[in-house]
């Protein structure tokens, strides 16, 4: 993989050429007793390279399983997925591993590890050598610490690691896998603020150096607006897709989330939602 | 913030250091040969260090060397030792990288190789075997005769064990379920087995003497022949094993996890389980059904070694092969008695403490 530099202008190419497309996807989960859970019913979604993507909705309306039928791992039921210009079915799962990385939403990590072994694992879809690492997998390994601020981490073992600390060395696993498409399920989960906006710079940096289409679940919507790109996932379909200034209106989020918002303008003018949060009381019986 | 970011050891990135390994897999060369040595110079017929050593450089390296032993001494070494003890040690390393992968593929530290049913279906055939002068007195055959110059029990013990693995394999297939599944699966049909073994035993007389001594597992039948024909079916799988020892650790991270590394899980744990069962079943149609190496061997090394599989299962085959060398010798110098009666008074205090320890941070050092 060819590293470019920061001050190198990115092709107009790179910039365009679609990563994933999908196309009018579905999917449903089989339950005992032959019934079935459609989560999906017909989702329309595009991301190009060196794009961001915000992916939002409420709890179950299937992030989770649309990030998955992006990586590969699960077949839709009807639909059209085109991933890197080809049908995602005609991939293997090992091709596929070498362009699209994950980051779950949990994962435990197997103890008696040390970080920088975990992260190696992440190199295993272009191990080339049988026993030993190349000079190109200490190379990423090195850069996706880097990258996920978690270099300090290296020589830790993995059961020694706070919430915040584990999130950043899945971050860095992903980054070692050297995607072309990355799949983020609550990254900033566990982060404290200045983690959260070290990991938003991070990716801002591998999508204009190596065009990196990054499509990112997140519940936090004030996160969200600050990508360039928001799609809202309600009831299975994708029910908004555009800029965050379009999409984010209070209307949006009362009829998707249910919840009443308020949009006020910062110090710099960008608009930001706030939820509309009754004061509590104190919970002291009596009180009110 | 990115300042504070160390630079990574190179060690770190490459896995266990090079240190590391050499003094595991160093170690454990030398502890193979001295329990080799050890254990072809001392039994009921004791024949010297230097004799031994002396006999073995003659016959096997064509060391020119003045002939100062008897020839029975030589007959003992070359015929009877010989074989028993590579056997020991085919059998112990087998049953130890059978073992730890069990251990990694079911995520379950109380795996070992015969988990998912090849023990009771090996211990079927072979009693099976056996029996047969009882169950079919018109074949003429019995636990002595030869098809095509292998045992009947050899025979009926390895396609007991792989029939067992394959029906166990089937059943969760068709479960769709995952290593739990394979788990509860190889527990159901080796309870059925099992079953049928001791209704074996309750209807077998004079053969019960025989029968238990398979089922402890004893290396007095081993012979070259035997050797001969498990050593090519152990090594190949065993090998293949090893040169999956980076999706062995990637499937520790889990189903989901080793699928987006490009390992499609239920096809890598078919494959591994499949593998090392096939190197089970070898070990087990020519020694019995040994108990504790398979399980204790992984978990000792992992407190030395920690779990990466490149260097966890190597390690598991020569530890496991000295040590089971070394039992053997015990069972010989015990007067001859079952050597996984010697395993078991060895593992299972073991592995006690095993299960005390596991509550504390399982972590080799910190």
């Amino acid at each position: 993989m060819t590293v470019v530099g920061p001050s190198v202008p990115v092709g107009a190419a790179q910039v365009h050429a679609q990563v994933a497309v999908a196309t009018r996807l579905a999917f449903g989960y089989a339950l005992p007793g032959g019934r079935r859970r459609e989560v999906l019913r017909g989702v329309d979604l595009s991301t190009a390279a060196g794009e961001l993507v915000a992916l939002i909705g409420t709890n179950g309306s299937g992030k989770t399983t649309l990030l998955r039928l992006l990586a590969g791992t699960l077949r839709p039921d009807a639909g059209e997925l085109v991933l890197f210009g080809r049908e995602a079915g005609s991939y293997s799962r090992m091709d596929l591993a070498r362009r699209v990385a994950v980051l779950p939403q949990s994962l435990e990590l197997p103890t008696g590890f040390r970080v920088g072994e975990l992260v190696t694992m992440g190199r295993l879809p272009h191990s080339r050598s049988l026993f030993g690492a190349t000079r190109d997998d200490e190379e990423a390994v090195e850069r996706a610490l880097r990258d996920a601020d978690a270099g300090d981490l290296a020589s830790r073992y993995a059961e020694e690691l706070s919430g915040g600390e584990r999130q950043r060395v899945l971050v860095a696993m992903a980054l070692a896998q050297e995607p072309q498409l990355l799949l983020l399920d609550e990254p900033t989960l566990h982060l404290d603020l200045a983690h959260q906006l070290n990991l938003l710079e991070t990716i801002t940096r591998l999508r204009g150096e190596r065009g990196i289409a990054v499509i990112a679940v997140l519940h936090d919507l004030t996160l969200a607006a600050a990508a360039p790109r928001v799609a809202v996932l309600d009831l299975g379909r994708v029910v908004a897709d555009g800029p965050p200034d379009e999409v984010l209106t209070e209307e949006l989020v009362r009829r998707v989330f249910g919840v009443a918002v308020e949009a006020l303008r910062d110090s710099a003018g960008r608009r930001r939602l706030v939820p509309s949060i009754r004061p509590q009381d104190s919970g002291v019986p009596g009180a009110g | 913030m990115r300042a504070a970011a160390a630079v990574t050891p190179r060690s770190l990135v490459g896995g266990p250091s090079l240190t590391k390994t050499g003094v595991v897999l160093g170690g454990g060369l030398l502890l193979v040969l001295l329990a080799g040595t050890v254990g072809l110079a001392l039994g009921s017929v004791g024949v010297g260090i230097g004799d031994t050593v002396a006999i073995l450089g003659h016959r096997l390296l064509g060391v020119p060397a003045q002939v100062t032993w008897s020839v029975p001494a030589e007959q003992i070494i070359m015929e009877v030792r010989l074989p028993r003890v590579l056997t020991a040690m085919l059998v112990g390393g087998g049953l130890a990288v059978a073992g730890a992968t069990f251990q990694a593929v079911l995520r379950n530290p109380l795996a070992d190789p015969y988990i998912i049913g090849t023990a009771s279906g090996a211990s079927l055939g072979a009693i099976t075997a056996l029996m047969l002068p009882a169950l079919l007195p018109g074949l003429a055959v019995g636990a002595g005769s030869a098809w095509l110059g292998v045992g009947v029990v050899q025979v009926l013990a390895f396609g007991g064990g792989l029939g067992a693995v394959l029906l166990v394999s089937a059943v969760a297939r068709a479960a769709r379920g995952g290593a739990v599944t394979l788990l509860l699966t190889g527990y159901a049909v080796s309870s059925v087995l099992a079953a049928c073994v001791a209704l074996l035993m309750y209807f077998s007389g004079n053969h019960l003497g025989s029968i238990f001594a398979w089922l402890m597992g004893a290396l007095d039948g081993a012979g070259w022949r035997n050797l001969g024909l498990a050593t090519p079916l152990v090594s190949v799988s065993l090998c293949l094993l090893l040169a999956r020892w980076r999706r062995l650790n990637v499937l520790l991270l889990g189903e989901a996890q080793a699928s987006h590394l490009g390992v499609d899980p239920v096809r890598e744990r078919m494959l591994l389980t499949g593998l090392a069962s096939l190197a089970t079943s070898a070990v087990v149609a020519i020694s019995g059904t040994i108990g504790f190496v398979g399980l204790v061997v992984p978990h000792l090394l992992r407190l030395a070694t920690g779990p990466d599989h490149r260097l966890l299962l190597p390690a598991s085959f020569l530890y496991g092969a000295a040590l089971l060398a070394l039992a053997d010798l015990g069972a010989r110098l015990a007067g001859g008695i079952p050597v996984g009666i010697v395993t078991a008074l060895i593992g299972a205090p073991f592995f006690i403490w095993l299960l005390v320890r596991s509550r504390r941070v399982p972590v080799a050092e910190s």
